[in-house]
């Protein structure tokens, strides 16, 4: 695993934290929608937005719908970093 | 309050609550299901009638609009605007008949499907077409029916851009057409309005003069070289004092506020060929060395209005500053440093929001100029009564009717101060008081040798039960306190009582955080408290003093 990943890992881990107004959130690149509680659609709408936010970028509408895990949302950033 | 939307409103409704916690709104809403809009709003056994809001809003997005197009039949392209409007007559019908409420529509932003190019501004059947007329038609509708209300998103995308306002993947993913960014200004936008029905709004515009109004220091640089029309940048300015002038032909006060010499002060408004605005657009003109904030103290207790309902505009940030620090309930606008941007900037500030508009708004300010005269002759009395009869005041009592009724409703919508239990209503709820039997109706007019201060009083007095008649609403605009009005109304409202056979007045005092002065208005008139109630009896009140005659006419209640 790079450095990059780790950071935007990090990243997701903060906004969670903020979304989710819950500072005991972890979660790691496994981590699935079912394993947090309160990650629903909306709370799905807003991390999208904010992580477009802060690495400016855009996702396409088939990205938003196919993540599995967080690891895909990194493959996700990632590959729009590059 | 209601959101109904045919959209996710979800986020919309977050924006809207926190944004109310702003405009000092701590709103509860109501947030219907996802496009549930027509079942709602047509079922009158459905939640929302359950929850009986006071606002509902009704948000139908151009995307869903778009889709309805979409379906339809070639032929029946160009019917959209119509029928769309026939929907928007029939959710308000519907919602009028079953609630006390106010109703506020999103109107629609444009989507341009670019299926015709320009051509779609010069054929019917095109979506941009039916959306413009649309846009137009329910201007129209809102004109002519009350407790219908437009909130203009359409001009938030303007200003903001369509790809800041909507964002299409998350729209495919959610059925969310407004970005989240934009929410704050939606939110906002909507919050004014409702913050405006409420009696919340600006009355009064205080400027400064030198780069302010005009380019240069007229004390320094002399009325010669002053920016004004054609000299320099003298455009910026034309064009900033003809916004001005049409806030004041609106009903907006006008006040100076500078740093200068008086005369000097003057001497553009009478002298120079370019200046828009004229010394008589302005109800007061402070031209002194004083700090600003004694200054804007003075105008205020001159005009006798809130500071909450004041704007002062000035270029120079520490005066800014300043005035902020001492007074904050004015709003006090960062004027941006090129005077090139003033306009768009406070176009964007959307400060000038209003509810409601009567013909005595447009007059306004020359009713706060004789004011200002008044006072200056009151001085020459030593005698207050012998200052009163040389007013020769006049009074015009009626009932309401359809022709003072936008009046009488915006005098309750807006008194604070003297307002004894500060109810608010409606346009056709003073309709529907002027027709009920329960229910007696007074407006009351003053003028004076001076001029006319039209519609200044209003009284609304319910039938408790045959002994006794309960002042539903006493208010007052503060023009003309100290005028001897209210003894004026006693007289007339307790001979009214008298006739019609009761034998107590009932009065009651309603703090709120703004009509202090009238705590002991009942005490002063010689009611007597009972519990929370002020009790007078009628049946042998003498009339007390005072000097204001009342203008005939054929007064009669129903």
């Amino acid at each position: 695993m790079d450095l990059n990943r780790i950071d935007i890992l990090e990243q997701l881990n903060k906004i969670f934290v903020e979304l989710l107004d819950n500072e005991e959130i972890r979660i790691d690149e496994k981590t699935t929608q079912n394993d947090v509680e309160g990650w629903d659609s909306l709370i799905h709408i807003h991390l999208v937005v904010a992580l477009e936010k802060h690495y400016k970028i855009r996702f396409t509408s088939k990205e938003i719908q196919s993540w599995t895990n967080a690891g895909e949302i990194i493959n996700s950033v990632l590959s729009r970093l590059l | 309050m209601a959101v109904l939307g045919d959209t996710a409103t979800q986020f919309l409704v977050q924006a809207l609550r926190g944004t109310g916690f702003d405009f000092g709104f701590d709103l509860i809403i109501f947030e219907a299901d996802f496009d549930q809009i027509e079942r709602q709003v047509f079922d009158t056994a459905s939640e929302l009638y359950k929850f009986n809001p006071e606002v509902v809003i009704i948000f139908q997005s151009t995307h869903k609009l778009l889709n309805k197009f979409n379906k339809l039949e070639i032929k029946q392209y160009n019917t959209l605007a119509d029928n769309q409007l026939k929907l928007i007559d029939n959710i308000y019908q519907a919602l009028i008949r079953d609630l006390k409420t106010k109703i506020i529509f999103y109107n629609y932003p444009e989507v341009n499907d670019s299926v015709f190019g320009n051509f779609a501004n010069k054929t019917d059947s095109s979506f941009l077409f039916q959306l413009r007329k649309l846009n137009y038609e329910v201007m129209q509708y809102a004109s002519k029916h009350t407790d219908f209300y437009l909130c203009d998103i359409s001009s938030i995308q303007n200003q903001a851009g369509k790809s800041t306002m909507f964002q299409p993947s998350i729209y495919i993913n959610s059925e969310i057409v407004l970005s989240i960014d934009i929410l704050p200004y939606i939110a906002s936008r909507n919050l004014e309005l409702i913050s405006a029905l409420y009696g919340k709004f600006k009355k009064c515009l205080i400027l400064d003069l030198d780069n302010t109004i005009w380019g240069g220091i007229i004390g320094d640089d002399g009325i010669e070289n002053i920016e004004i029309g054609n000299l320099g940048i003298g455009k910026a300015f034309t064009e900033f004092q003809y916004w001005i002038k049409k806030l004041k032909n609106r009903g907006i006060i006008l006040a100076v506020c500078s740093k200068n010499k008086e005369s000097v002060a003057k001497e553009p408004f009478e002298k120079h060929p370019e200046m828009v605005l004229h010394i008589d657009d302005f109800a007061v003109f402070m031209a002194n060395w004083e700090n600003k904030v004694h200054n804007i103290r003075q105008i205020q207790s001159i005009l006798n209005i809130g500071f909450d309902s004041m704007v002062f505009l000035d270029d120079n940030p520490s005066e800014r500053n300043l005035v902020k620090e001492n007074i904050p309930e004015i709003v006090v606008p960062d004027l941006p440093e090129d005077p090139a941007d003033y306009l768009e900037y406070l176009y964007a500030l959307n400060l000038f929001e209003i509810a409601s508009i009567s013909n005595e708004d447009t007059d306004r300010t020359k009713q706060y100029q004789l004011e200002t005269l008044r006072t200056e002759i009151k001085k020459s009395f030593i005698n207050e009564d012998e200052f009163l009869k040389s007013l020769k005041m006049m009074s015009l009592v009626l009932p309401f009717n359809k022709f003072n009724a936008p009046r009488v409703a915006q005098l309750t919508q807006r008194s604070n101060q003297f307002n004894l239990r500060t109810i608010r209503y409606t346009e056709k709820e003073i309709e529907s008081i002027s027709l009920s039997k329960e229910f007696y109706s007074f407006s009351f007019t003053l003028e004076d040798k001076f001029g006319d201060n039209g519609l200044i009083c209003i009284i609304i007095l319910r039938e408790m039960d045959e002994i006794n008649l309960f002042i539903d609403t006493w208010l007052m605009s503060c023009r003309v306190i100290n005028r001897g009005v209210e003894n004026f109304v006693l007289n007339t409202i307790g001979q009214f009582a008298r006739e019609k056979g009761f034998t107590n007045l009932i009065g009651e005092f309603i703090k709120t955080g703004k009509n202090e002065m009238v705590k002991d208005h009942y005490l002063n008139l010689g009611f007597k408290q009972k519990d929370k109630l002020w009790i007078l009896n009628v049946t042998d009140l003498k009339n007390k003093k005072c000097f204001i005659n009342s203008k005939e006419n054929g007064f009669e209640q129903n």
